[in-house]
C-alpha cells in the first residue's frame, strides 16, 4: 500500500511517536506542552469544522469551561488529579451539549455568530462568578506536585515529566478520536457534510449527528482545557475570551482541517511562529496575521493538507 | 434610587441615541457589505480605527476637523476598494468561511501596522472648538458634539437612503441584495458592484472611527469592542437589512444606555444574550433574509 | 529582547580551572567550585508587557532594570559576578505570563523573578514561582498578592498597592474639599479595592457616600452614567479606574462639564496615562503616585537615580513605572550582596532585613507580608509652568511610610 494509505491506517500511532521524541526538538518544554494542549483543543474543533463543516467561533467557552471545572475540583474541593481530569472533560460535554442544543438549528454564518454570543455571554457569567473563579484575577491555586498513579508517585514540577503524562492523555485522545473517525458513525459525519440532502434520505438525522459531533468536540476540547489548568497551574479569565475561540480557527486553518495530522502541526507551527518571532520583534501579530491571510488565499488546506495533496499517488 | 426622574431617564435615553448612532453607521457598512457580498467582515473595527487615525494624520498635518469630516470617508473607502480587489475577490466562490477569515487574519495585520506607525499608546483627540460644551435641551445639558454626532449619522442615512433609492447604482446595490443570480443574468457587472459595495461600506466605518474619536480618544485596539457588539446590532436588525441596522443600532444603544442606568454590570451580558434569543428564535433579525445557508 | 549566552566565559571557566590545578598539586573540591561559581552569572527574570497598551511603561520598566543591573555589575557585583536582565514580554496575559515564567525557570534557570504590571499577571507569576522555590518581587500595582491565600515566603511586593494610593489621595482630599462624594468605579478588583481603601480613609472624614456607580472594565463611552453622577450633586467625584478606562472618563467628564462644580480626584493618576490623554482631560485632577522625578530636591536619592538615568538614556527622566522597575531589581540585587550569595532563604532574610532609600526615600519590607512599606506622592495634574516637557505634575502632598496606611495583616489573613 502506498505511504499515504499507510499513515492513515496508523495515523494515532505515528502521532503519538512524535509526540514522544517531540520535547527534545523544542526550545523549551513548556512550549512543547502548550503544543500539545492547543493541538488536542484545535483536535475537537477540527471534529466540527474540517469533518463536519461548521464554523463555531464560541469552542473557547468549551476549553475554558473543562479548564475552570478541573481547576475548581482542585482548589475548592480538594479533590484528586484524575478526578479533576474527568470533570474537565465532562464540563466540556455538557457545555457543549448546551450551546448545541441552542446553536444546532442555525446554518453557515449564523452558527459562528451564534456561537460567538453564546460563548461570550459563558464568559461574562465566569468573570461574574468571583468566588469559584476568581473573576479577572483567575483561579489561581490548582498546584499539583505529585501524581500519584497507583502507588508510583511522578514528579509533576519536574518539566518533563510534566509533559509526558499530559503527552499520555494526549495520546489516548489520538486513539480514541481515530476510533470514532473510523467508525460508522465518522463515516455518516463525512455523509452529512458532503450531502445533507442525501444523507437524510438514507435514513440519518442530520440535526442529531451534528449535536453528537459538537458535544464530541466538547469532550477534547474540555480534556484539553483541564491539561492547560494542571500544566500553567492556573485559569485565566482570557481562556473564555472570542480571541481563544479566534486562536484555534487559525490553528486548525493553518495545519490544514479534515485531516488528523493538521491540528497539531499548526498548534506547533503557530505557537512557535509566535515564540520565535516574539523573540525577534515585540510586532508578532503582524507576522502571524500576515502568514494566515497566506494561508487562506493561497494554501487553504493548511501546511499539512498542501502537503499530502502534493504527495498523494 | 437616588436621584432617578424623569428628566434623568430622558438624558440617558439622548445619551443611548447618540451612542447608538456610532453603531449604527458601524453596522451598516457590515450589513451592506455583507447583504451584497455575503462576506462577514472581520476586519471592519480595523477600518474603523483607521478612519480614526487618518483623522489623527491629517490633524498632524495641519488640517482641521472639517477637512477630515471628507477626507477620511474618501481615503478609508479607497483603501477599501484595494483590500476587496487584492485580498477578497480570489475567495469567491469558495464558501462562505474564507472570506470572514482572511478579514479575521486583515484585522491583526492593520491593527500591527498602526501600532509600528503611530505607536501603542494611542492619541488624545480633542472635539472641534465649535463643538465643544453642553447644550440644555431641556431635560439638563447635554455635550454638543453628541448632538453633532446624530446629526451626521442622519445626514449619512439620509444621503445613503437617497442613494439606494433613487439612483440605477442604488437599483443594481438593492436588487442584488434580493437576489445576486438574476442580477447576473441580467448582464450587470457584478464584481464591479461588489467592490463599490464594499469601498462605500469601509467608508462608513472609517467616518463612523473618525466621530468616535473626539468621544474616547484613539487608540489601535479600538476596533475590537465595537466589532463584538455591532456583530449584535447587525444580527438582531438583519444581516443585510440596512434599516434593520438602523433600528437595532439605535435599540443596543439604548439599552446599554438604560441597563447602565439599573445595573452597569450587566449591560454587556444583555446585548450579547439579546443577540443569542434573536438567533435562536428568529435567526433573520428583524429585516434580513431568512435562510441564509452555507 | 536581549539575551544571555557568554560564550567566552565557558573558556574563561576552563582556562582558570585548569591554571589551578596547575599551579597547585592538590586543589580542593571547594576552590574548584568557588571559581565556577564566580562565573555563573545572577540571572533576573524580568517578565512585563512589552506588547499592548501599557509598552511604553513596560520598556522604562526594562530600561530602569537595567540601569540597576548596570550599577551592580559596575560596582564589582557578587564578589565579581555579575548580574543580568533576562526580558520576556508577558503581553498582558496572566496565560502567557505563566509560559513565560516555566521558560524562565526551567530553561533559563533564572535565579529570581520580578515583574508584572497587571493585577492577573502577577498573580499568575507568583503561583508559579512559589511551587518551584523562586524568589518574586512583583512590581504591580495591586492588592491581592499580599493576601494569605496567594501569598508565600518568597513573594515580595516592592510597588505600592490601592489601598495605601486611594487612602493618601482621599486624606488629603476628604479635608479640603467637601464632604459629599460620589464614586464612579471599574467594576474588577482593582476597581473595588481601590473604593474601599477610599471608604476606609472616609469614615474618619464623615463623608457622605452619595453612591458607587459601576462600570463595565473597557468602558469606551460614560455618556449614560454622568448625568447620573451629576445628578448627585457631589463635592467631591472620586474615579476609580485605570490606563485607558480613566483617560476616556477623564476627557468625557470635562465635555460634560463636571469638572465646573465638582473636584475630580483618583487614587492613581500614571505619567503615560497624563502624556496620552493630554492636558485638557487631566487638568486639575489630584490623584496619588508612587514616584514623581521632581521629587529630585526633598531626596539624594532621587537625585542620583535620575542623573543616573539620564546619563544613561540620553537625557530622559525615569517615569513612576520605571522607578518601580529600578526599585525591583535594585532590592533584590542588594540583598544578595548583603547575604553574600543567591541562596534563597539567606536572600529572603536579607530582603526582610532590609531598610533602603534607592529612590524615592526610605523603604522597608513589612514582615508578615512583605509589602514595601513607602511614601505616597499626592499630585495635581498641569499643563502650564511646565520645566521640560515630563514636568507634568505638581507634588502637593506627601504621606510618609507608614505600616498604619497599609491593610492590618490580619485583614490580609495572616496569622500572627
Amino acid at each position: 500500500m502506498s505511504w499515504f494509505q499507510f499513515a492513515t491506517r496508523h495515523r494515532a500511532s505515528i502521532a503519538s511517536l512524535v509526540v514522544l521524541v517531540f520535547p527534545l526538538v523544542m526550545p523549551f518544554t513548556a512550549l512543547a506542552v502548550n503544543i500539545l494542549i492547543y493541538g488536542l483543543y484545535a483536535l475537537g474543533f477540527n471534529l466540527v469544522y474540517g469533518y463536519l463543516g461548521l464554523l463555531s467561533f464560541g469552542h473557547a467557552a468549551l476549553f475554558g469551561t473543562g479548564a475552570y471545572l478541573c481547576g475548581i475540583a482542585i482548589v475548592h474541593f480538594a479533590l484528586p488529579w484524575y478526578a479533576a481530569i474527568a470533570l474537565g472533560i465532562l464540563g466540556g460535554l455538557l457545555m457543549a451539549a448546551l450551546i448545541g442544543v441552542l446553536a444546532i438549528r442555525t446554518r453557515g454564518i449564523y452558527f459562528a455568530m451564534v456561537t460567538m454570543a453564546l460563548s461570550q455571554c459563558v464568559y461574562y457569567l465566569f468573570y461574574q462568578a468571583v468566588d469559584w473563579t476568581g473573576g479577572e484575577n483567575g483561579l489561581r491555586g490548582i498546584n499539583v506536585r505529585v501524581i500519584d498513579i497507583f502507588g508510583i508517585k511522578l514528579n509533576f514540577i519536574n518539566p518533563l515529566t510534566r509533559y509526558y503524562v499530559i503527552a499520555a492523555f494526549v495520546i489516548a485522545a489520538f486513539f480514541v478520536l481515530s476510533r470514532i473517525l473510523a467508525s460508522p458513525f465518522g463515516a455518516v459525519i463525512e455523509a452529512v457534510r458532503e450531502n445533507e440532502t442525501r444523507a437524510k434520505a438514507s435514513g440519518y438525522d442530520a440535526t442529531v449527528t451534528r449535536l453528537i459531533t459538537f458535544v464530541l468536540s466538547g469532550g477534547f476540547c474540555g480534556l484539553a482545557g483541564a491539561l492547560q489548568a494542571l500544566h500553567l497551574s492556573i485559569v485565566p479569565i482570557e481562556i473564555l475570551h472570542y480571541d481563544t475561540s479566534g486562536v484555534v480557527v487559525m490553528i486548525a486553518l493553518l495545519g490544514g482541517m479534515g485531516t488528523f495530522f493538521g491540528p497539531m502541526i499548526g498548534a506547533a507551527a503557530f505557537l512557535l511562529l509566535e515564540n520565535l518571532v516574539s523573540v525577534w520583534t515585540v510586532h508578532w501579530q503582524l507576522i502571524v496575521g500576515a502568514v494566515f491571510m497566506i494561508c487562506v488565499l493561497f494554501f487553504p488546506a493548511g501546511i499539512w493538507g498542501t502537503l499530502i495533496s502534493r504527495g498523494k499517488p | 434610587m437616588a436621584g432617578l426622574s424623569l428628566d434623568l431617564i430622558a438624558l440617558q435615553l439622548f445619551a443611548g441615541l447618540a451612542l447608538g448612532a456610532i453603531y449604527v453607521l458601524f453596522a451598516i457598512g457590515l450589513s451592506l457589505i455583507f447583504g451584497m457580498l455575503t462576506v462577514v467582515n472581520f476586519a471592519h473595527g480595523a477600518f474603523y480605527m483607521v478612519g480614526a487615525y487618518v483623522g489623527v494624520y491629517i490633524l498632524m498635518l495641519g488640517g482641521d476637523f472639517w477637512i477630515c469630516l471628507i477626507a477620511v470617508p474618501l481615503l478609508v473607502g479607497l483603501f477599501g476598494v484595494a483590500v476587496e480587489r487584492v485580498l477578497i475577490r480570489p475567495l469567491y466562490g469558495r464558501g462562505i468561511d474564507y472570506p470572514l477569515l482572511l478579514t479575521f487574519g486583515l484585522s491583526y495585520v492593520m491593527v500591527e501596522f498602526v501600532r509600528i506607525a503611530f505607536g501603542k499608546t494611542g492619541f488624545p483627540f480633542d472635539t472641534p472648538e465649535i463643538l465643544q460644551g453642553a447644550v440644555n435641551i431641556g431635560v439638563g445639558y447635554f455635550p454638543l458634539y453628541r448632538l453633532f454626532v446624530i446629526g451626521a449619522t442622519a445626514t449619512v442615512l439620509l444621503a445613503l437612503w437617497l442613494f439606494l433609492e433613487k439612483t440605477s447604482f442604488g437599483l443594481i446595490i438593492r436588487a442584488g441584495a434580493r437576489d445576486p443570480q438574476i442580477v447576473r443574468v441580467l448582464g450587470v457587472d457584478v464584481a464591479r458592484v461588489w467592490l463599490i459595495v464594499f469601498g462605500i461600506g469601509t467608508a462608513i466605518a472609517g467616518f463612523a472611527g473618525l466621530l468616535a474619536a473626539p468621544l474616547q480618544g484613539v487608540i489601535p485596539e479600538m476596533g475590537g469592542t465595537i466589532l463584538a457588539e455591532a456583530f449584535v446590532v447587525t444580527v438582531v436588525g438583519g444581516m443585510g437589512s440596512i434599516g434593520g441596522a438602523v433600528l437595532a443600532g439605535l435599540l443596543v444603544g439604548v439599552v446599554v444606555s438604560m441597563t447602565s442606568l439599573f445595573a452597569p454590570e450587566m449591560a454587556k451580558v444583555s446585548i450579547f444574550a439579546l443577540m443569542a434569543v434573536v438567533l435562536i428564535i428568529r435567526p433573520q433579525g428583524f429585516f434580513g433574509r431568512a435562510g441564509l445557508m452555507s | 529582547m536581549n539575551k544571555i549566552t557568554k560564550p567566552g566565559s565557558i573558556s574563561r571557566r576552563r582556562l582558570l580551572t585548569t591554571v589551578s590545578a596547575g599551579a597547585a598539586l592538590t586543589v580542593s573540591p571547594f576552590r574548584i567550585n568557588l571559581l565556577q561559581a564566580q562565573e555563573a552569572t545572577i540571572k533576573i527574570g524580568f517578565p512585563v508587557p512589552l506588547t499592548g497598551p501599557y509598552g511604553t511603561e513596560a520598556q522604562d520598566q526594562v530600561r530602569a532594570g537595567q540601569l540597576a543591573i548596570a550599577q551592580f555589575n559596575d560596582a564589582g557585583g557578587l564578589g565579581g559576578r555579575k548580574a543580568e536582565l533576562v526580558v520576556r514580554d508577558d503581553k498582558l496575559n496572566p496565560g502567557e505570563a505563566a509560559t513565560r515564567t516555566l521558560e524562565l525557570v526551567e530553561k533559563e534557570k533564572v535565579n529570581f523573578v520580578v515583574g508584572s504590571l497587571s493585577a492577573a499577571v502577577q498573580l499568575a507569576i507568583n503561583n508559579v514561582t512559589k511551587e518551584r522555590g523562586i524568589i518574586f518581587n512583583s512590581i504591580s500595582q495591586s492588592d491581592a498578592i499580599n493576601e494569605a491565600a496567594d501569598f508565600s515566603k518568597f513573594t515580595f511586593h516592592e510597588a505600592l498597592n490601592p489601598h495605601l494610593t486611594s487612602g493618601a489621595v482621599g486624606r488629603y482630599a476628604f479635608s479640603k474639599f467637601g464632604k459629599k462624594v460620589a464614586f464612579l468605579t471599574a467594576d474588577y478588583a482593582y476597581g473595588h479595592e481601590m473604593v474601599r481603601g477610599f471608604l476606609d480613609v472616609g469614615k474618619a472624614f464623615n463623608i457622605e457616600n452619595l453612591g458607587d456607580i459601576r462600570h463595565p472594565l473597557g468602558t469606551s463611552d460614560f455618556s449614560t452614567l454622568l448625568p447620573r453622577i451629576q445628578a448627585l450633586k457631589p463635592d467631591i467625584l472620586c474615579i476609580s479606574n485605570f490606563g485607558r478606562d480613566q483617560q476616556i472618563v477623564l476627557k468625557q467628564a470635562t465635555d460634560f462639564g463636571v469638572k465646573k462644580t465638582t473636584q475630580i480626584i483618583a487614587p492613581l493618576l500614571s505619567h503615560a496615562s497624563r502624556v496620552a490623554a493630554g492636558p485638557q482631560a487631566f487638568e486639575g485632577v489630584i490623584g496619588g503616585c508612587s514616584f514623581y522625578w521632581g521629587i529630585e530636591d526633598k531626596f539624594a536619592s532621587t537625585k542620583a537615580f535620575n542623573d543616573a538615568f539620564r546619563k544613561m538614556y540620553d537625557g530622559k527622566l525615569p517615569t513612576d513605572y520605571g522607578a518601580l522597575g529600578y526599585g525591583g531589581v535594585r532590592t533584590v540585587l542588594t540583598a544578595v550582596k548583603n547575604a553574600g550569595s543567591v541562596d534563597t532563604d539567606k536572600v529572603i532574610a536579607a530582603m526582610e532585613a532590609l531598610k533602603y532609600d534607592f529612590y524615592k526615600g526610605p523603604q522597608y519590607y513589612r514582615k508578615c507580608d512583605h509589602q514595601s512599606v513607602q511614601s505616597v506622592l499626592v499630585i495635581r495634574s498641569k499643563s502650564k509652568d511646565m520645566k521640560n516637557e515630563s514636568d507634568v505634575f505638581d507634588v502637593i502632598n506627601t504621606d510618609e511610610p507608614n505600616e498604619a496606611n497599609l491593610r492590618t495583616c490580619a485583614e490580609l489573613g495572616h496569622k500572627s
